[in-house]
């Protein structure tokens, strides 16, 4: 008898403060596959970011820095200018990357600076408790948009995988989702596309993930696993969208 | 025989290794973990083909999968 | 909310925040969620627009700061409100508005810092509050409520203040007072007299004077002249804005002093002594900015010790010890911002009576 689903050494094996049905885990543990099949283990610093995602160093047995909120593409920029020969990534949510940190990854995206960005789409903000992100869904209703999402008022939702790929300092730019066995699987592969480009220094790297929020959501985390195929990836549609060196 | 084993510590009930499995060998019970969780029941040893399909959807790593 | 003026209502002191500056007239509120102050951008979000008002959860607290600048700079009531980590994002915000005599309100309810440090209740951003936390030395006015109800008439003194003042209120609070529910009256707003507002970005008519909205002062002596006019500005706000309640402090022979949540619970502890026939009084500052200096002082001249008590390893007691000079020993008991530091009644009664001596 052979053990053929372990989980990876990256990943410490500590049970998680994800809610039940939270896609944070899964890709965490994709992530840690990547690290895994890389080798890079003891080469990669993270840099953790302010919401559910803040605890990454209890997770990753890998070094990490705690950024502040929105700020870890500058941060992760710090630490990969002063220490190039190290795998840099930073993992951040929706309020996180694309409201207080919309400058920063911007910024570092559009210098192309060597890193990884793991961005976790939950369409809240999560840990403090289900506001409106600038992900939200037109119509959606959050704690600060009672009356649902009004696209005239609040702007439209963020692509951020298509936004990103437009500059020219990013080099891979990717959707992927965890409602399905067969789109983890395709996350799996893109997540470690997305370090590749890392490890063989060839610049900026995206992974734009989607992932369900049962508790904010008001659902069960079967239902919201459905929403996320019913609402969320047709208005963010999975796929690759930038591959400048078709890895 | 192909099997899983679901770790009761790290499961949260959240149901979606039972939207996983093509064979539909996960469901949910009743009885609480530790936590509260309910967790789901493996129950098919003999049609289990070791895919780890339950396992990949698991956002907990809390099913280990093994085969010949 | 509809309510008639006598009926009371059980709110959040964070909700009563929210309350209190639809009831002053705010129509403009910008924020962001963080941990313990959330509630507030909630509640307005469904109330302003209710109300004709605008509501925008920013991209981050230096937006929010910013769009308060330029709404107050049109002359309207304005909010934001966040906590730690928030507030210092604001302070180049804050100074510009200092620096260029705006109104506005900025809500700080207080988390346990530095950095991310936590959620439960901390005093250790007084200095931060009330020692203008941005640069270029300006001050803001501060107000700590003790209570869900001073949480909202405080807000509503703010926002009279910051108008009659032209420069920036804050109302510092921490995470048990926003948090916690009790018993509020919804006041109506004070009939305050406040000066007209012809400073404001308006657009021009025909033969009316240019109002530029700025902080920049590049001529011969004139920032000089700008500060020593908001020093005016800062010792009038002493004289007649300070604001403190005493309880039982006409005989005492020590004198607890605190702030905020702390003051409710050094409230309890002072009775305790009394009835331990301890001769024990509460000086409770209502106002952290201008610091009620000479009413310290008069206490200092008959009561020889105090006993401040913050949730902090000491900010609030060097303006205690700058009031009372040489008149008087200050003692200090603090416990620093961290989950499982709220001190019980019983704890600071123990220090009381460690510090407690019969006056010669």
């Amino acid at each position: 008898m052979k053990q053929v689903f372990t989980r990876p050494e990256s990943l410490k094996d500590v049970a998680t403060h994800f809610c039940p049905g939270c896609h944070h885990g899964s890709v965490h543990r994709l992530v840690a596959e990547a690290l895994d099949e890389f080798g890079i283990r003891s080469e990669t610093i993270g840099v953790a970011s302010v919401g559910c995602s803040v605890f990454l160093y209890g997770y990753f047995d890998i070094d990490v820095i705690e950024s502040p909120h929105g700020r870890a593409p500058a941060v992760g920029t710090g630490v990969k200018r002063a220490r190039p020969d190290r795998i840099v990534f930073t993992y951040q949510g929706d309020g996180d990357l694309a409201a207080i940190g919309m400058s920063e990854i911007i910024h570092a995206a559009n210098r192309g600076e060597d890193i990884t960005v793991i961005f976790v789409n939950n369409t809240t903000y999560g840990m403090t408790g289900g506001q409106m992100a600038p992900t939200t869904l037109p119509g959606q209703k959050t704690s600060t948009s009672p009356y649902g999402r009004d696209v005239k008022k609040d702007g439209a939702p963020f692509k951020m995988a298509e936004l990103l790929s437009n500059l020219d300092g990013v080099a891979f730019s990717a959707r992927v989702a965890l409602n399905s066995p067969k789109n983890v699987l395709q996350a799996k592969k893109m997540i470690k596309t997305a370090f590749r480009y890392q490890v063989e220094k060839k610049g900026f790297s995206f992974i734009e993930a989607l992932s369900s929020c049962p508790t904010n959501w008001g659902m069960t985390p079967l239902d919201a696993n459905q929403r996320v195929t019913d609402e969320m990836v047709p208005y963010f549609p999975l796929g690759v969208y930038k591959n400048t060196a078709n890895l | 025989m192909p099997h899983i084993i679901i770790d009761e510590t790290r499961c949260k009930g959240c149901g979606l290794c039972t939207i996983a499995c093509p064979k539909k060998l996960v469901s949910m019970n009743d009885t609480p973990n530790s936590m509260g969780y309910t967790v789901p029941i493996f129950s098919g040893p003999e049609q289990c083909t070791g895919c780890s399909l339950c396992a990949e959807m698991c956002p907990d790593v809390a099913i280990s999968v093994f085969k010949e | 909310m509809q309510t008639s003026a006598a009926e009371k209502i059980f709110v959040k002191g964070n909700e009563a925040v929210a309350m209190a500056a639809l009831e002053a007239g705010c129509r403009c509120y910008f924020g962001y969620p963080i941990t313990p102050q959330t509630d507030i951008p909630e509640y307005l979000a469904r109330e302003l627009p209710r109300l004709g008002g605008e509501f925008i959860q920013a991209e981050s607290e230096i937006g929010a700061i910013n769009m308060l600048l330029g709404a107050s700079a049109t002359g309207a009531r304005a909010m934001t409100s966040s906590s730690g980590p928030g507030i210092s994002l604001k302070q180049e915000g804050i100074s510009y508005m200092a620096g260029s005599e705006l109104p506005g309100v900025i809500v700080d309810i207080m988390r346990q810092g530095p950095g991310l440090g936590g959620i439960d209740a901390s005093q250790a951003d007084y200095w931060q509050a009330t020692r203008g936390g941005g640069h270029g030395g300006y001050r803001i006015i501060v107000l700590a409520p003790n209570s869900v109800q001073e949480m909202y008439d405080l807000t509503m003194l703010a926002f009279d203040l910051s108008d009659i003042y032209r420069m920036p209120a804050m109302v510092l609070a921490d995470s048990v007072i926003g948090q916690m529910k009790e018993s509020v009256t919804p006041n109506p707003r004070p009939q305050t007299l406040l000066p007209p507002k012809e400073w404001v970005v308006r657009g021009r008519a025909d033969g009316t004077p240019q109002n530029v909205v700025k902080s920049l002062y590049l001529g011969d002596g004139e920032m000089e002249a700008f500060h020593w006019k908001m020093h005016a500005r800062y010792q009038e706000l002493a004289d007649r804005e300070c604001r403190w309640e005493e309880v039982q402090t006409a005989d005492a022979e020590l004198i607890v002093t605190a702030f905020g949540s702390t003051s409710r619970i050094a409230k309890t502890a002072v009775a305790m002594a009394r009835e331990a026939g301890m001769k024990v009084g509460l000086m409770r500052p209502i106002t952290l900015f201008p610091f009620p200096k000479k009413a310290y002082a008069a206490l200092s001249e008959r009561c020889k010790l105090f006993l401040d008590i913050e949730l902090s390893t000491g900010q609030m007691i060097d303006d205690v010890r700058l009031s009372v000079a040489r008149d008087a020993d200050v003692s200090f008991y603090g416990r620093p911002p961290g989950a499982g530091s709220l001190p019980t009644p019983e704890e600071l009664f123990e220090q009381i009576r460690k510090n407690y001596r019969a006056c010669a």
